[in-house]
């Protein structure tokens, strides 16, 4: 009775299309975050792989091993929850810096006359398809002490010895604006070109300044827009690692690194995973919101 | 808003264009620099392409790299262009709400979250399975196809969406199968939409370096690896180089898709025009 059923919603091929990228995400994408909530709960262990196992046979009978002790671990610990209230903040003042130099950016390309805005567009993504990386690294050479920032403004005079600016809080703050300012623009622009002209239009037939009518009628029109391109930046600087180990120095405390120094130096993969499932949960939230967002726009 | 006048968003536009290029204008006119040090100028010189060319270690991280990048992105588009079909014609199945889920969240998901739960994964299913026997080339492919589905999903369902879907249905009306109308005509009509999701993919799975460290093993260093190690250590003028030769094919590549796209668009648009005079 139920397998009919289900052949009545999912005629014919249609079940196989579904069931392989399904299949793929399933085991690839969803399946790693039961492994990690798993290995979160399970005990630090000298060998490969370096965690205990959860269950065991013993005697005949299923064992079941859970602890709860990293944890307890984290927060016991205030470097770990210092580390992750200093990547909220950093990645919510960060957020706000795309948005004010990408909000007038997108606002600029949606005006711009029809035949230019694909070449506008296409300059603000371009500098994204080149190697992250290699973009963060750039900005090594522009900052460090003897860098060409300091260099120059040594030669006009302006100081008299370096400053220090790489490996430091303001030049993650550059890295990350740098980095993600496209991915701010691209959802601004999308919403904005959308825009209907009538309402500006009436609005200042009815004697509304420019001002007036961006306030009252573009910027709660592209609420839409504003929320998804704040998700695209906010939700992935939370768990930067790049850009604060290249530079970030000593007081740039971010949990994306501490994860990873869990992982790969003290090689503390259960701690590590508890680490990564506290951001989770962190994240779900925002991640929902630009869930939703991504289905009212696209009709996903 | 006509140009002459003062507008503060478009000057907001340029500082931004310049704030964007300018980096990496220096890293172009450094890796010219003949000089050791960095940052001090010494004439114009090729030396350090000379050297990144002879840099064993490092061309063997860019051979990975390429082929890694190349399968990933060819599975990708094939994953994502079934996931596009189910999201866009397929409104209404069990689990659909889980599936949308799974292609929006490795968007945003930060990229340790995704290294880690990889590896934690693949190190079970080595345990309990068997496979896969070795990290290395493998896992990364799989990771990679598993972020970059999710991306070509979003570029191709968006193009799937905007279809005219009478002409699939014509086709089938015509009496040609499911299988022959998709590819005779939803593909040739969704064609520049794969070809963009599967450059974006390659862009993303040659940039990769969290989660290929995570899921990597032994001698499978890609070239994002291999450059962040050397990275770490400072600024060096081989690196300016390499960053100016990635920043040279990817101009250039964008370059010309952006002419290949703008042709067909005018060639579909012309298409329409004359289907439409009959």
């Amino acid at each position: 009775m139920k397998k009919l059923d289900l052949t009545r919603i999912l005629p014919g091929g249609r079940r196989w299309v579904i069931a392989g990228p399904y299949l793929w995400l399933l085991v690839f994408f969803f399946m790693p975050f039961v492994m990690v909530a798993k290995i979160s709960v399970s005990e630090t262990f000298l060998g490969i792989p370096p965690y205990t196992a959860m269950f065991e046979w013993l005697d005949q009978t299923l064992n079941i091993r859970m602890t709860f002790s990293n944890y307890a671990w984290l927060l016991s610990d205030d470097l770990y929850i210092r580390a992750y209230w200093n990547s909220i903040k950093i990645a919510f003042n960060a957020t706000v810096f795309c948005l004010l130099l990408g909000y007038p950016m997108a606002y600029a390309i949606a005006k711009a006359p029809s035949h230019l805005q694909t070449t506008w567009l296409l300059l603000v993504l371009l500098p994204s398809w080149t190697s992250f990386l290699i973009r963060v690294y750039a900005w090594m050479g522009l900052l460090g002490n003897n860098g060409v920032f300091n260099n120059f403004m040594i030669w006009i005079g302006l100081i008299d010895s370096p400053i220090q600016m790489l490996n430091t809080n303001f030049a993650v703050y550059i890295g990350v604006v740098y980095s993600y300012l496209p991915f701010m623009v691209l959802p601004l622009y999308a919403n904005l070109v959308k825009h209907d002209n009538a309402l500006l239009e009436a609005a200042s037939d009815l004697g509304a300044r420019k001002v007036t009518s961006f306030f009252r009628i573009t910027l709660p029109l592209s609420v839409n827009g504003i929320i998804a391109g704040s998700m695209l930046v906010f939700i992935p600087v939370v768990g930067e690692y790049v850009i604060p180990e290249l530079l970030g120095g000593a007081e740039t405390l971010m949990i994306g690194k501490v994860l990873w120094q869990e992982f790969f130096n003290n090689r503390d993969w259960p701690v590590a995973s508890a680490l990564a499932v506290l951001m989770i949960l962190l994240l779900i939230i925002p991640i929902m919101l630009f869930h939703r967002y991504q289905n009212k726009e696209s009709g996903l | 808003m006509r140009s002459g006048r003062f507008s503060l968003s478009v000057t907001i536009f340029w500082l931004g264009i310049f704030f964007l290029y300018g980096p990496m204008l220096m890293l172009i006119i450094y890796s010219f620099n003949a000089s050791r040090m960095v940052q001090v100028w010494a004439g114009w010189s090729t030396r350090w392409y000379g050297e990144l060319f002879q840099d064993q270690q490092l061309m063997g991280a860019v051979g990975r790299s390429l082929q890694i990048a190349f399968y990933s992105a060819s599975t990708a588009v094939v994953i994502g262009m079934l996931a596009s079909i189910v999201m866009i014609r397929f409104t209404r199945f069990r689990g659909r709400t889980l599936f949308s889920g799974m292609i929006t969240a490795p968007l945003v998901m930060p990229d340790v979250i995704i290294g880690i739960s990889m590896l934690l994964l693949f190190v079970a299913m080595a345990q309990s399975l068997g496979w896969p026997a070795q990290r290395g080339m493998l896992t990364i492919w799989i990771a990679h196809t598993t972020f970059c589905v999710a991306y070509s999903t979003v570029v191709i369902s968006s193009r799937l969406r905007e279809m005219d879907q009478s002409l699939e249905e014509a086709a089938l009306d015509l009496g040609a199968t499911p299988i022959k109308a998709f590819f005779l005509v939803t593909l040739p009509v969704i064609s520049p939409a794969i070809i963009s999701a599967w450059l974006l993919s390659f862009t993303l799975s040659l940039d990769d370096v969290v989660i290929a460290s995570f899921v990597t093993g032994p001698g499978a260093t890609t070239l994002p690896i291999e450059v962040f190690s050397q990275v770490k250590l400072g600024v060096t003028p081989k690196i300016n180089a390499l960053a100016t030769i990635i920043i040279g094919v990817v101009s250039i590549v964008a370059f010309s898709s952006w002419l290949l796209f703008r042709k067909i668009d005018q060639h579909n648009r012309a298409a329409a025009r004359m289907a439409a005079q009959g």
